[in-house]
């Protein structure tokens, strides 16, 4: 990632821009809609950028990484039905129980590769699903209202629109700054090497394992924090925060953007989502045109949209 | 044998009915290049993927710097100083050339649980990286993607990351397989400047190259030491000449 004002960084710059400006627009137009829609992007790319982090550079292909929005929701969901609204202790449990599932699984799920890896994280996340179906106290299948959302003293107010969009995006960005900095670290360089030849990483002396659990830790905790936002953007929380199709979800997002920045992921939440809004205005059947244009970029740009515009690999 | 920087005893390995070591026994002191020679299939690379823990052994113990390493993960043989390069050459294909050393340096500065600072402008892992590269000749090299190198280039390359480890041992899998001439010479001659200030273990096919280096030579077929000793000592033995030197003359014509 040059410093140069690049054609690929004038375009990150100005997606930037765009959500920076998103509430302005909405306020002049009237279109309230479109800040609640954008307020989705921006947490979705929280997450899309956090499971990044393990499949993009560290080459750990999770196919359950919903399941921290579900775990991170539940927290903030399960402590507001018990009468604790306050945010200072809703989301660092958020943060926690998903390091700890994270630990629990990565710990397991890491000693797998491949396939394998793929179909154990899609399991673990499928059991937190269904336990979360049984929760009858918290909802069950139907889930549940959240009627206070997360209190922060006078600090800020979240059920202000405005606020709460704008917090989001600080978080966003918060999240590219912390990623971007471990990925050139010498942690990161761990990781990517681990990605790269795994063998060879051990051959000249790297315990590979306890830092890509430690990697696998740290994107369960920043899509828990994805979790705990959506669960105070929609006042909702259900088993589908975790359902496996929204693992999938993630996933295309990170293909879409282009694993191999850590800018990509937000680019792959904006398009998808943006897409998603208005080819399901246009027809019924949005997903038959969505499909084959995400086939194009799977075949035809490697580097998802990200890596057709800087026209090199990893940044 | 006491003062051996690696020992081998008894050590046997079998892959279902094929014996692939069979009770090696093999000291090499400090300082010596102890070149290992044979057949294909004579279990060199078993052998030598046992010493650096890729592969567990049956039986038999390995003995590094007077500390048995038999049952020590491969990280923990190379922190203590035992460096593979690998014959089907094993690097970070979308890595500088640069950042692949880099690695290997600092696999061996401490551990990598750092997760702010920008590694690639760290001095304390770039410098030394430059210095092995230079030591094997790709210093201009440096900032080319590594998937772009040629095959000698790679090879080299595979030193150059096992010298980054600071390692007191080297174990060379067939390090000029597959070069040219040109290569080869180059490659000879860096792995005799390296001969001054390293053990080394060398599986090598070019027989020209094991006999201008080594100072003694071990020969394994089927797994097992057939004969043990000095260049003139093997290429003397009449075993030797019949079970590989004149099978590989013949076939060279």
């Amino acid at each position: 990632m040059s410093g140069r004002l690049s054609p690929r960084n004038a375009f990150v710059a100005g997606v930037i821009a765009i959500l920076a400006l998103v509430p302005v627009y909405a306020e002049a137009t009237g279109n309230t809609f479109m800040v609640s829609l954008f307020t989705r992007i921006v947490i979705l790319a929280i997450a899309a950028v956090s499971l990044n982090l393990i499949m993009g550079f560290g080459g750990m292909v999770s196919f359950g990484h919903a399941v921290y929005l579900g775990i991170g929701g539940y927290a903030v969901g399960i402590l507001a039905k018990e009468g604790i609204d306050s945010g200072l202790l809703q989301w660092p449990l958020a943060l926690a129980a998903s390091a700890l599932f994270a630990l629990a699984v990565g710990a397991l799920c890491l000693r797998t590769r491949g396939v394998y890896f793929i179909m154990i994280t899609l399991a673990f996340a499928q059991m937190v699903y269904y336990v979360a179906i049984g929760l009858d106290r918290y909802g069950g299948d139907d889930g549940m209202t959240i009627y206070k959302r997360s209190q922060f003293g006078g600090l800020i107010d979240l059920s202000n629109k405005m606020a709460f969009y704008y917090l989001c995006l600080a978080l966003l960005l918060a999240t590219i700054y912390i990623v971007w900095r471990l990925v050139h670290s010498r942690f990161g360089m761990v990781i990517q090497g681990a990605r790269s030849n795994e063998r060879r990483m051990r051959a000249i002396g790297f315990p590979t394992y306890r830092y890509k659990l430690l990697c696998f830790v740290c994107a369960g905790m920043l899509c828990g924090l994805a979790g705990a936002l959506l669960a105070n953007h929609t006042d909702f929380i259900s088993p589908a925060l975790m359902h496996w199709t929204r693992s999938g979800d993630l996933i295309v997002m990170a293909v879409l953007g282009g694993m191999g920045t850590v800018f990509g992921p937000v680019i792959g939440a904006v398009a998808l989502l943006v897409l998603e809004e208005l080819l399901s205005g246009i027809t019924e059947y949005w997903q038959i045109i969505l499909g084959p244009l995400f086939l194009l970029v799977v075949l035809f740009a490697r580097g998802g949209i990200d890596g057709l515009l800087s026209g090199v690999r990893r940044g | 044998m006491a003062d051996a920087l690696l020992e081998i005893k008894d050590l046997s390995k079998r892959f279902g009915g094929v014996v692939a070591s069979d009770a090696i026994a093999l000291a090499v002191p400090q300082g010596e290049l102890h070149a290992i020679i044979g057949p294909n299939g004579a279990g060199k690379t078993t052998l030598i993927s046992q010493l650096a823990g890729e592969i567990a052994p049956d039986a038999g113990h390995i003995r590094f710097a007077g500390r048995d390493i038999t049952g020590l993960p491969i990280f923990r043989r190379s922190q203590l100083g035992l460096a593979r390069s690998f014959q089907i050459t094993s690097l970070f294909l979308d890595f500088t050339v640069l950042d692949n050393v880099a690695l290997a340096v600092q696999a061996h500065a401490g551990h990598s649980f750092r997760f702010w600072r920008d590694a690639r402008s760290q001095s304390e892992l770039r410098t030394p990286a430059r210095v092995a590269l230079a030591r094997v000749g790709l210093a201009g090299r440096a900032d080319v993607v590594v998937s772009n190198l040629s095959h000698g280039e790679h090879r080299q390359l595979e030193i150059a990351m096992a010298l980054a480890t600071t390692p007191r041992m080297l174990l060379l899998d067939e390090p000029m397989a597959g070069m040219g001439p040109d290569e080869s010479a180059r490659m000879v001659k860096t792995l005799r400047e390296l001969k001054r200030e390293l053990t080394i273990l060398l599986i090598e096919h070019d027989m020209e190259a094991v006999f201008a280096l080594a100072d003694r030579i071990t020969v394994l077929v089927y797994g097992r030491i057939i004969a043990s000793g000095t260049p003139e000592a093997i290429r003397a033995n009449a075993e030797v000449r019949q079970a590989y030197l004149g099978e590989q003359e013949q076939r060279h014509g």
